[in-house]
């Protein structure tokens, strides 16, 4: 039992950080319509990015800092040179233009930054907390809670952000009705730039979490693809859903991979592992068929 | 005008529409008989649309009964609707952009072919027949409408008249029996309306395609229609022949009152 | 000779709807028919038939594939290359449990099953669509990949899921140097080809768009949705389905899942983006550009490096390549979003007004 709760636990402290990078989805996609597919590049180029800084000699905080500056510019460069040149297309050219994006940019990184995987030392270890392991005897990295926590204290932000501040509520606003969003008095641009900027933060510490506790390598992009799915059982509109799917895909993917594959073993003969590569997909697709709006989305019917 | 109008062969009793927490309909019961011109009028949001919407099974109302022909029609969806020869035009046009004009109206004869996709990569059997056959009923529509000129070209490309008189040559290409049209003429020059309006007279006169019209031109609506229902926040307030609504205090209220 | 249709009047439906109501464009495709299978043979490399002529014919049929389920039918897939794995292994399977079972007959059984899986995982559509689709699409490319890596029967026992394909034997005649591959792939690739225009043009093909452009009006006029969607998915993966079959026996002769990885089926879609999308002509147009273009950049990028004296190594030509990939895409979609197929045919239109522009 006390295994079941440690896979648990160490699932769901995942779960947040799949909630964060599905945040900066959901970001980009109420305030222009974007379905951002590119965001898992993205976090691979942060991370990519604050290494890369780092290995020209910047001590970390700055590498950070400049890492920022490239997210930040790349996004407003993406939208001015791409997204802005496709509004009148429909939503599924601009979703397959954001694919160009994600090639575009597993191109760049490497290329400036290097490809070989290395590692990210922000200065937290990935061991066991004690405490938890002598009264409940369960491992729990004391690096995924904090990382989880970090994620927390972003998410939260974020959400209090979107609901309370006048620049979140245009940001709503301009996902409803372009028009109306003009009316607040902010420039489109404006805000389209606020948003990519965001999303490019909320990547840079996605990347730098995962890159710390995985090593920074082109397998990011894979993990960071699984925000995907929590939006999908979240609904794409919706804070609390990002932050729901991302807890449920994190724990059941790593339950799954534990105990489904001894079952399979038995059945089948042969090494079930890496389950987790597409479970949240599969789990995603099976939760459409039954609940196509998402978990907190509302139902819509097509108007005629 | 002296046209055989028949018996009621749509019937709509206590229909209640929500979306949400929107009533869209409320309660509504109205009927249409064979070969009439029925009219749906009302101010902006009234529920017109979705008055045709539930009559073709593209929303389900959550009260209601619907007879059609005299027979309890249980949930259906659209296509079932077609099969029925219910045909109809949309308020947004609703044409295929990809597509050529002769191509939208030949899709409009599709419940009548029977082909099916092997027939037709492989080119046997009767794929090709049925290509040439409905070709030739397609171009009987497209002389009907006037629209020889414009076969070939892609509908995006054309203006907003010709693009609504395409729409009702695809509704016309399926040679339905009850046809509904969601404002046929809105945005349209007095000349184009004159044609639509000549349009939709001669099918109705023609081939005594039974018709349902939305349509906010009052000088069309009680010229053409041989009977009106009104519509005001999802409810009913006055059904009756054009003279009657016209002098019903609640419709000449509710238009006043929506600015009209 | 000149690329007119003055004087060509068409006087019945009949020959208006016609496979290619143009005569220049019947004549110009029996030519290049003619070049491929009589005249390539007698003059290309073994290099030509097995690097370049054969992968392009099969990516092609595979665009084909995708084309039709993203360009006509409008539903977004990202799970190509793992329909293409379906087909290979299913053709593996057949040819190795089914005593004596003829190749073709494998390689359409490979269709059928590929068929089966899309439509499974074609199910969501009915409900969702745009990118929820092809997020689900997703679950079909790291499903399959993983169910065919792991499951040991699928591959015979073989390790990490490699498979071997088997001689390829048609009544009596082998078919092993590159030359006799190449013209049993172009011949399978035409005929589908053939069907798919045929299919596109009947009232199986308007179908398709009707729901792609505006799904409630073509219900409205009758379509079935779900049979629409479901058969665009079967038709799509069937095409998949053999080029994947292909792919195994006719060009590379081993394969592991791996292989048919995310990545392949994300060049699958820019050949389609590239070449056009709803367009036969641009699966081929996409498939030559896509295979061809790391090619041309592996021969020219040297020699520009070397022209401005920049150090080079073969994993920036690689992550140049994956850059151009990128902005082409983005660009294409910008710039002309139906594709190269759309330029020749408004290079076609150029021809036929010229000299007289107006
Ligand atoms: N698919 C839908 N989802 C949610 N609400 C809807 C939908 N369709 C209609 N409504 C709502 O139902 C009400 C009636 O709408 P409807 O389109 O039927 O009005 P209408 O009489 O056709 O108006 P108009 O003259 O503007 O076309 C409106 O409040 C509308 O917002
Ligand atoms: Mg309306």
């Amino acid at each position: 039992m006390e295994f079941f709760f440690e896979v648990l636990i160490g699932g769901l402290l995942s779960g947040v950080m799949y909630a964060l990078v599905a945040l900066g989805f959901v970001l980009i996609y109420k305030a222009s319509g974007v379905f951002n597919f590119a965001q898992g590049a993205m976090v691979y180029l942060a991370a990519l990015s604050v290494v890369g800084i780092m290995e020209w000699g910047a001590p970390l905080w700055l590498a950070v800092i400049l890492a920022f500056a490239v997210m930040t510019a790349f996004g407003i460069g993406t939208e001015k040179f791409v997204l802005r040149k496709l509004v009148n297309q429909p939503p599924i050219a601009l979703f397959m233009a954001t694919i160009g994006l994600t090639f575009f940019i597993e191109g760049l990184a490497p290329m400036i930054f290097g490809s070989d995987p290395r590692a990210l030392d922000i200065g937290i270890v990935d061991e066991p907390i004690p405490y938890i392991l002598e009264n409940w005897n369960m491992v729990i990295s004391k690096f995924d809670l904090v990382a989880a926590g970090v994620a927390s204290v972003l998410v939260a932000t974020l959400a209090l952000f979107f609901q309370y501040t006048r620049i979140g509520r245009a940001l709503r606003a301009v996902a409803d009705d372009h028009q109306a969003a003009l009316s607040i008095g902010i420039p489109l641009q404006h805000i389209w730039a606020i948003v990519w900027g965001v999303a490019g933060f909320v990547a840079l510490v996605a990347g730098m979490m995962w890159g710390a506790r995985n090593g920074v390598q082109f397998a990011l992009t894979f993990t960071a693809l699984k925000a995907l799915p929590v939006l999908i059982l979240g609904g794409f509109t919706s804070v609390p859903g990002a932050i729901v799917g991302g807890l449920i895909i994190g724990a059941s993917e790593k339950l799954a991979e534990i105990y489904i594959p001894p079952v399979m073993q038995d059945l089948f003969g042969g090494n079930f592992g890496g389950i987790e590569g597409w479970f949240p997909y599969v789990l995603a697709l099976l939760f459409l068929l039954v609940r196509p709006e998402g978990l907190f989305g509302e139902k819509h019917i097509d108007r005629v | 005008m002296s046209k055989k109008i028949g018996d009621v062969i749509l019937d709509l009793q206590n229909i209640s529409l929500r979306f949400g927490g929107v009533k869209a309909l409320t309660d509504i019961s109205f009927n249409v008989r064979e070969h009439e011109i029925r009219a749906i009028i009302g101010p902006n949001g009234a529920g017109k649309s979705s008055m045709l919407n539930v009559i073709n099974g593209v929303y389900h109302p959550q009260e209601g009964k619907i007879f059609w022909h005299g027979n309890e029609r249980k949930k259906m969806e659209p296509h079932m609707a077609a099969q029925q020869n219910i045909a109809r035009t949309f308020q947004n046009i609703a044409l295929f952009k990809g597509m050529s004009v002769l191509d939208n109206i030949m899709t409009g004869r599709i419940t009548k072919m029977k082909a099916n996709f092997i027939e037709h990569a492989l080119w046997f059997g009767r794929a090709k027949k049925e290509e040439l056959e409905h070709r030739k009923k397609v171009e009987e529509v497209i002389d009907f409408l006037e629209i020889q000129h414009i076969r070939k070209t892609p509908v995006g490309r054309l203006p907003y008249g010709l693009q609504k008189r395409v729409e009702l040559g695809r509704a016309l290409a399926a040679e339905p029996s009850m046809l509904l049209l969601d404002e046929p003429m809105a945005g349209m020059n007095v000349e184009e309306k004159q044609d639509m309006c000549r349009f939709i007279l001669d099918v109705n006169d023609q081939f005594g395609t039974t018709i349902v019209l939305i349509e906010h031109d009052m000088g069309v609506v009680m010229d053409i229609s041989d009977r009106v229902v009104v519509l005001d926040y999802g409810k009913k307030i006055g059904d009756g022949v054009p003279d009657e609504v016209k002098n019903n205090e609640d419709v000449i209220k509710a238009y006043l009152g929506a600015g009209h | 000779m000149l690329y007119r249709e003055a004087g060509q009047f068409k006087t019945s439906y009949a020959a208006d709807q016609q496979l290619f109501p143009i005569r220049q464009d019947r004549i110009g495709l029996v030519l290049l028919l003619a070049v491929a299978f009589f005249g390539i043979p007698l003059f290309a490399s073994e290099y030509w038939f097995s690097a370049i002529l054969i992968p392009f014919l099969i990516f092609a049929l595979a665009a084909l594939g995708l084309n039709i389920l993203t360009g006509y039918a409008g539903q977004l897939s990202l799970g190509t290359a793992a329909f293409m794995a379906v087909g290979a292994y299913a053709a593996y399977n057949f040819q190795l449990r089914v005593e004596g079972m003829p190749i073709l007959v494998s390689f359409i059984c490979a269709g059928l099953t590929a068929a089966g899986v899309g439509i499974l995982f074609g199910l969501p559509s009915l409900r969702i669509k745009g990118f929820y689709l092809a997020v689900a699409t997703l679950a079909a490319q790291f499903f399959i990949v993983w169910c065919l890596t792991k499951f040991p029967w699928l591959s015979n026992n073989s390790s990490s899921g490699v498979i071997s394909a088997h001689n390829i034997n048609i009544l009596g005649y082998a078919f092993d140097t590159p030359r006799d591959k190449y013209l049993l792939v172009l011949a399978i690739v035409a005929l589908m080809a053939l069907a798919a225009k045929n299919m596109v043009r009947s009232s199986t093909g308007r179908a398709w768009m009707a729901v792609r452009d505006m799904d409630v009006a073509a219900s409205v006029i009758g379509i079935r949705l779900m049979h629409t969607k479901l058969l665009a998915f079967a038709v799509s993966s069937f095409y998949c389905g053999v080029a994947g079959a292909l792919y195994a026996y006719c060009y590379l002769g081993s394969v592991e899942p791996d292989g048919f990885s995310l990545d392949m089926s994300f060049r699958i879609l820019f050949m389609v983006i590239v070449g056009g999308v709803g367009s036969i002509l641009g699966s081929f147009l996409g498939a030559g550009f896509i295979l061809l273009l790391p090619i041309f950049l592996d021969i020219t990028l040297p020699f520009v490096a070397d022209l401005f004296g920049l150090p080079f190594s073969s994993a920036t030509v690689s992550h140049i390549q994956i850059m151009v990939f990128g902005a082409l895409i983005m660009f294409f979609l910008i710039v002309e979003p139906h594709g190269l197929a759309r330029l020749w045919q408004i290079a076609k239109e150029k021809l036929r007004l010229w000299p007289f522009p107006h």
